[in-house]
């Protein structure tokens, strides 16, 4: 009996690239479904990825030993108050390095006293200490921050989206701005303040300046507090206590930073919607191809019934047509994960992240396109494998 | 010496109502052997080469092919009957446009089993005999129709089959390409191939040692 000869890979690969080097335009265009899919999916996890990592640089630049006490709730429900004493109190904590404090008045801001007193913005005014930057982990944009004269005076500074909504974005000798009645000259504006973003939407004056001016009753509301990073989960432990001895259940204690990392850690839901839309994009690409598959077929029957002359057997003519489906759909997935990585590279390296692509992401993305290219390839394989080599031979 | 190709009593029905295109149909060809099978369209010539290159089996009726008998074979192995003993040359030439002549020629061999840089020698040299051993690297496109006609016929020997089936060699040809072409067939011959022409056309068909005229899927002479 004679044996059926193997078609070498190399011989197969060549095959496969026939139709599409014949057909170049129609094979981009077909691939081009599975491209924009694969890119899709790529980008996503890519970006997704990025921002994560970037996020969780920015927190450990900022660092995960900031701690926040908040005034919280008394047990009937009303605003509980922290002593005036709490920032002192707090500071005698041994492994304590830093504390500030800020106190929310009940004074709004505007640009000008024309303004309707109910466009507060959104804005809040906080009376606040003088190292509160960079304990907080922000720096001054613009001008300088308060200082021990300049917080006696009607003097403020910008959160950085305070700034944003007011329309300011320089700081000029003399600018002043309506706080609680009063003119209050500008002094700077801030960075933004990622782990406190509380402070991003406030004017801050100096205590005394809001005692004197805007009614203030000098209880502080935030004291945020820079421990030894080994010792975070002790202090935080006796925080509550320390700043209010005799009701400690009234204080709410938080690490901003813990938040943040679990925050950049959930998936978010768009992720889920974009990877949907890549995976129809998918779809529709692999329909692409089965049809652009099946007209190539019935194109190319006199080559199928040469082939079948020569001594090819139905499998190798459906193995023909297979792969040069799935090549196909490796050529876009291809340049899918191409473009997905150059969009992640380029929004990446915009915000200033380091660019992440995650395994899963490219080699899943060729990995689906190798899926799919079978998928697709299926049905026009067997169809010509099917074709009788007469009937393929009878031109038409 | 037993014969390349022997048919006993062949027929062919088609369809429903059945259409019977073969009737009974016996010959042999011995090794060597240039004949033409002669007969006006419609007489079933078309089907019986297709019987006679195993790409269509008879309805009843033997046939075998160098002492095969091709009814026993699985569909692959008929593939690797046609792949190693049977070249084929058709009327279209079937070439593929993009690819080198050589390349084209060396395809004879890809279902063969055959490496390719062997491939690719043995393609030079039966480029070399059918006259076009300096163009290799030509397309079809650039070729003339009887040029083109040789490519076909030099990737029917390459294999160096047992026989070489032609289906109107000429029909797509004027006839002093055509006269080529037959005198090139002429040649192969000479050098001991064994060649079964299949024609419509008188003229074409007494050029060769012998004629087998069908009719209505009957063999009407033998000659």
């Amino acid at each position: 009996m004679r044996s059926v000869a193997r078609v070498a890979l190399s011989d197969v690969v060549r095959m496969a690239s026939v139709g599409l080097r014949t057909r170049r335009l129609r094979a981009a265009l077909s691939a081009l479904g599975i491209a924009i899919g694969v890119a899709a999916i790529v980008a996503v996890l890519g970006l997704s990825s990025s921002s994560q990592a970037g996020l969780l640089a920015e927190i450990d630049r900022l660092g995960t030993n900031l701690l926040t006490v908040t005034n919280g709730q008394t047990l009937f429900g009303d605003t509980a108050e922290l002593p005036t004493t709490a920032p002192g109190m707090i500071a005698r904590i041994g492994p304590v390095t830093e504390v500030q404090e800020t106190g929310s008045t009940s004074a709004s801001a505007y640009r000008s006293p024309l303004i309707p007193s109910v466009n507060t913005n959104g804005l809040s005014v906080q009376a606040a200490s003088l190292e509160l930057p960079s304990t907080v982990g922000c720096a001054v944009a613009q001008g300088r921050f308060l200082n021990a004269a300049t917080s006696r005076l009607p003097v403020a500074v910008l959160g950085a989206a305070a700034a944003e909504r007011m329309g300011i974005d320089r700081i000029y000798e003399g600018e002043r701005i309506w706080v609680g009645g009063h003119w209050f000259y500008l002094a700077g504006i801030l960075t933004p303040a990622v782990l406190a973003p509380e402070i991003d939407s406030s004017v801050l004056v100096g205590f005394p300046a809001a005692e004197k001016y805007l009614g203030f009753d000098g209880h502080p509301t935030t004291v945020y507090v820079r421990a030894a990073t080994s010792q975070v989960a002790a202090v935080q432990s006796v925080l509550a206590a320390t700043a209010n001895p005799e009701a400690p259940n009234e204080v709410d204690v938080s690490q901003p930073s813990a938040a943040l990392t679990a925050r950049a850690e959930a998936e978010s839901a768009l992720n889920g919607l974009f990877l949907g839309l890549g995976a129809v994009s998918l779809l529709v690409g692999a329909v692409g191809v089965a049809n652009i598959m099946l007209i190539s077929v019935l194109e190319r029957r006199s080559e199928i019934g040469l082939r079948r002359s020569l001594g090819a057997t139905r499998a190798h003519i459906r193995l023909q047509f297979l792969a040069e489906a799935v090549l196909l759909a490796v050529l876009g997935g291809a340049v899918g994960v191409a473009a997905g990585v150059v969009a992640t590279v380029i929004y990446a390296s915009n915000r200033g992240w380091a660019v992440s692509v995650p395994l899963l992401a490219w080699a899943g993305g060729l990995g689906a396109a190798i899926v799919i290219g079978a998928g697709a390839g299926l049905l026009p394989a067997i169809r010509a494998a099917r074709l009788s080599p007469t009937e393929a031979l009878r031109t038409v | 010496m037993s014969a390349v190709l022997e048919l006993d009593r062949v027929t062919k029905r088609y369809g429903e109502p059945p259409v019977w295109a073969l009737r009974g149909v016996s010959f042999s060809i011995q090794p060597g052997e240039s004949a033409a099978i002669m007969g006006p369209s419609g007489s079933g010539k078309s089907t019986l080469l297709h019987v006679l290159g195993t790409l269509e089996r008879p309805t009843d009726g033997r046939v075998s092919i160098t002492g095969i008998d091709v009814a026993e074979l699985p569909d692959r192995e008929l593939a690797a009957l046609r792949a190693t003993t049977i070249g084929f040359v058709f009327q279209q030439f079937f070439l593929a446009e993009h690819a080198s002549i050589q390349e084209n020629v060396a395809d004879g061999l890809l279902y063969a089993g055959v490496r390719v840089a062997e491939r690719r020698e043995r393609a030079r040299d039966a480029l070399s005999r059918v006259g076009l051993g300096d163009r290799l690297d030509a397309r079809p496109p650039q070729l003339s129709g009887g040029e083109r006609q040789r490519v076909a016929i030099a990737r029917a020997l390459v294999g160096r089959p047992s026989i070489m089936l032609a289906d109107e060699p000429t029909g797509n040809l004027d006839s002093a390409t055509g006269g080529q072409i037959l005198a090139l067939l002429d040649e192969l011959h000479a050098d001991g191939a064994t060649i079964l022409v299949i024609t419509h056309e008188h003229e074409i068909a007494e050029r060769f040692p012998r004629q087998i005229t069908v009719r209505d899927g009957r063999v009407v002479s033998d000659a």
